[in-house]
């Protein structure tokens, strides 16, 4: 295994082993994705009888999608508060001290942000199917919803990164949240994009993220829809944050 | 009206935690006016002692008066007559100094120009007029230590609790804080029981120690008094060429009983009538040359290890 | 009288120190706005649907955001208490002659003072963008009084936890349970609309549904008795269980004879 790979799985392994110790870092990120699926397609399925609404997977699938999409990037934004708790608590120092081949380090917290949401998507995927959520999708479909999410996964896991290689503390944990949580919420979340009015439609229509959820619900829903944006997108804010996590993990290099 | 005079008695007194006994009934009677150091190990039970005793515990067993008053059924008196610096600082870090002040002389009925005098004449005495109204998180250590006694002084208490209340101060500070602690003492006659684990603190600044450990009062006295039970002193003795050191034990073995002495040198404790000149006149007569001689007097940690088998400072490392 | 003074005594101290935490009071103060502005957008598609109440989903949610306040509040006032337990100050305070149910009363004034600053801003912002009240003034003064009383519930919930745990971190981590409280109301769409039978019902046996609901009615209804009178009699039942709730840990916490 080369030295790189090794750091990783190293430091994926203690950040899964530290997050399965501690029932106060794990349940939270289950906790607030579960909550919000039971509010909206509990509380709101009513919607999809809204002139228009022309979603055929029922409201549960609608979703189950955008509930998906946000555990995935805030299971990538809880891994960056964990960075941040390890600068300050001095782990990262000893890590950037002994690591062999730094570009590890934050490969081993992009594993370790995908495990933690591979957890919390097993028990979201159950719950909405005991829900009753209808899938219309094929395997291939599947596929390419989590997939999607994965990539949302470490988009949100590198931009989380970023800020806490910069700033060091967990002070920082409302600046890597907030804009995350805007760009959720400044989507198409409770009805189709056509179906937005005003100044949210307008935002909506350029936010990255409307691209994921339009091909994320055509996946499940058996009709893909928009699949070159989707994973473009993705693809892009992927590249972009990477470079935003690299130059991150120098600033902390350079702070020594 | 109180059964007598101002001053503190306890009889057989008692706390129980689950299955830890923090105080195993310990009597105390403490006179108006005086400075009791209580002295102890971490653990010791000081800090519970003086939680019963300003009534912020109720004892499991056992009676306390302060002031007069009992601690269980007079709790309100109690703490009308009292003022207390405990083991934390207890400061809000958003209130200024000042603020601090109004607060607690307000809750204490204290208004108007009185309270106002009060404050200023307090931040005058403790020396924190310039820093009043800076917010307590601006504050050093040794300032909010010095805030903390105005608070507990500023409704006039004759009876002060002070715990533990130079932890984590600089030298200056402390002496300071001691300065001003002897005077509340001599000067206004309030009654002032001190906790610490700082041996040199209380041999300062107290009339009298009571010694503590595992709940149980193990010595009392003044600070010269125990001494004087232990009295002996200890030599010791670095030799000039470390292959002299067999001799050198032999030698001093004639004077006293070996104890321990730092890294390289030999230590006995004086036995008899022997003292240091006869030490170094038989060092003479040996031809044994020394590079060091000290003679040590006995100490409060000298008191505690005759009377648990440890030191102060070895007190902590113990295993629970 | 002598209580009367004590509590104004601990409810300034309260006031002045959440005053100078920005950091506490200003995401309590903007996250509901943002929320506000987001979610009446996002799902104004609602005010289609067959029964709606109302054309403004604004107007429909806007009591949301008083329940969001009132949840902030009660973790502002129970982080507080908390700390004061932590640093040992209550301990101090427990020394004076306060008075334990004067120490509670008080303690929860900076949550009351940044309830009311929240729903004065919450209100303003509502009738800038175009709510109209249908109950009027008087409605809008009512709307107040029910926001502060809900805080005041909520805070009494967070001295209760603060109290019992003794640490913030005890307090924050049952917001997401209060919050699921939230969620699981009418907040979104009223419950004769809720399709989901189990969420429905959930929603019906949901305290904060009718004080949700209580709020809604002043704006969107004008006086609504049943609504108003269930509304309160919550907020009425909800600060009275926390408040004696608190107050029965105030007496484990705080021994003194």
């Amino acid at each position: 295994m080369s030295s790189r790979l090794e750091v990783a799985v190293a430091l994926a392994y203690r950040q899964t082993t530290v997050l399965l110790k501690n029932p106060s870092l794990f349940l939270p990120p289950m906790l607030f994705p579960l909550m919000n699926f039971v509010a909206f397609a509990g509380g709101l399925s009513r919607l999809r009888h809204v002139p228009g609404f022309n979603f055929s997977g029922g409201y549960t699938a609608f979703q189950f999608v955008f509930v998906l999409l946000q555990s995935a990037v805030f299971g990538g934004v809880f891994t960056g508060f964990g960075i941040a708790r390890d600068f300050e608590r001095g782990f990262a120092r000893r890590l950037l001290v002994s690591a062999p081949e730094r570009g590890g380090i934050i490969l081993g917290y992009a594993i370790a942000a995908l495990l933690r949401w591979l957890m919390i998507a097993t028990v979201l995927t159950v719950v909405a199917l005991i829900a009753g959520m209808k899938v219309g999708g094929s395997g291939v479909d599947l596929f390419g919803l989590y997939g999607l999410a994965i990539l949302f996964n470490q988009v949100g896991l590198l931009w989380a990164c970023g800020i806490a290689m910069r700033l060091r503390t967990i002070q920082a944990a409302p600046l890597m949240q907030t804009p995350v949580f805007l760009v959720l919420f400044l989507a198409p979340v409770y009805v189709p994009l056509h179906l937005l009015q005003g100044w949210i439609h307008a935002v909506a229509r350029v936010n990255p993220l409307t691209f994921l959820l339009e091909a994320g619900r055509g996946l499940i829903e058996g009709q893909p829809t928009q699949l070159a944006a989707a994973f473009g997108t993705a693809a892009i804010l992927l590249a972009v944050f990477m470079v935003w996590a690299r130059t991150g993990l120098a600033r902390a290099e350079r702070a020594g | 009206m109180p059964a007598r005079d101002a001053g503190i008695v306890v009889e057989g007194l008692v706390r129980e935690f689950k299955d830890v006994r923090a105080v195993d009934g310990i009597d105390l009677e403490i006179s108006p006016g005086e400075i009791y150091g209580f002295l102890g190990p971490n653990g010791a039970g000081k800090s519970t002692t003086v939680h019963m005793l300003t009534t912020l515990l109720p004892p499991t067993a056992g009676r306390a008066t302060v002031a007069g008053y009992d601690v269980v059924r007079d709790g309100a008196r109690v703490r009308a007559r009292i003022g207390a610096a405990l083991q934390e600082t207890a400061l809000d870090p958003f209130l200024s100094g000042r603020e601090h002040l109004r607060l607690q002389a307000s809750l204490h009925g204290i208004r108007g120009a009185k309270r106002t005098t009060l404050q200023d004449d307090l931040l005058a005495r403790v020396g924190l007029t310039q820093a009043a109204d800076r917010k307590i998180r601006t504050y050093s250590g040794g300032m909010k230590r010095r805030l903390d006694l105005a608070l507990a002084l500023i409704h006039n208490p004759s009876m002060l609790f002070l715990d533990e209340p130079t932890t984590g101060l600089d030298p200056q500070s402390r002496a300071a804080l001691w300065e001003e602690v002897g005077r509340l003492s001599r000067h206004e006659g309030v009654t002032v029981f001190l906790t610490t684990q700082y041996l040199e603190e209380a041999d300062v600044l107290a009339d009298r120690v009571g010694i503590i450990d595992h709940g149980h009062i193990v010595a009392e006295g003044t600070p010269t008094q125990l001494k004087a039970e232990i009295g002996r002193s200890t030599v010791e003795v670095v030799p000039e060429s470390p292959e002299e050191t067999p001799r050198l034990s032999a030698l001093l073995t004639r004077f006293g009983v070996p104890t321990a002495g730092k890294p390289g040198a030999t230590a006995v404790q004086l036995e008899g009538r022997d003292g240091l000149a006869d030490v170094v006149r038989a060092l003479d007569l040996e031809g044994l040359r020394t590079a060091e001689i000290n003679l040590h007097s006995p100490s409060l940690d000298d008191v505690f290890l005759a009377k648990t088998g440890r030191t102060l400072e070895g007190a902590d490392e113990e295993p629970a | 009288m002598e209580v009367a003074h004590q509590v104004w005594l601990i409810a300034r101290r309260s006031l002045l120190r959440t005053a100078r935490q920005p950091g506490t009071w200003v995401p309590p103060l903007l996250f509901p706005l943002m929320l506000m502005a987001v979610n009446s957008n996002g799902l104004r598609a609602a005010t289609h649907l067959p029964g709606f109440p109302t054309h403004s989903f604004l107007a429909f949610f806007i009591p949301f955001s008083f329940m969001q306040g009132a949840l902030f509040a009660s973790g502002i006032a129970g982080v507080d208490l908390a700390r004061d337990i932590d640093t040992g100050f209550l301990n101090r305070l427990a020394l004076t002659p306060v008075r334990g149910s004067a120490l509670l009363l008080g303690q929860i004034g900076g949550a009351l003072g940044l309830g009311a600053a929240q729903a004065v801003v919450y209100l303003s912002v509502a009738l800038a963008a175009g709510v109209h009240i249908d109950a009027g003034v008087g409605g809008a003064v009512l709307i107040l009084v029910l926001a502060v009383g809900a805080a005041a519930g909520f805070g009494g919930l967070g001295l209760f936890l603060a109290l019992r745990t003794g640490s913030g971190e005890g307090v924050q981590s049952m917001f997401p349970l209060l919050f699921f409280l939230l969620l699981v109301s009418s907040m979104n769409l009223p419950r004769n609309l809720i399709e989901v039978g189990w969420f429905r019902d959930l929603a019906t046996i949901n305290p904060v549904s009718y004080l949700i609901e209580a709020l809604r009615s002043l704006v969107i209804q004008g006086w609504n008795g049943e609504a108003l009178g269930l509304g309160f009699g919550f907020t009425a039942a909800l600060i009275a269980v926390s408040m004696l709730l608190a107050a029965r840990q105030l007496r484990v916490r705080m021994t003194r004879t």
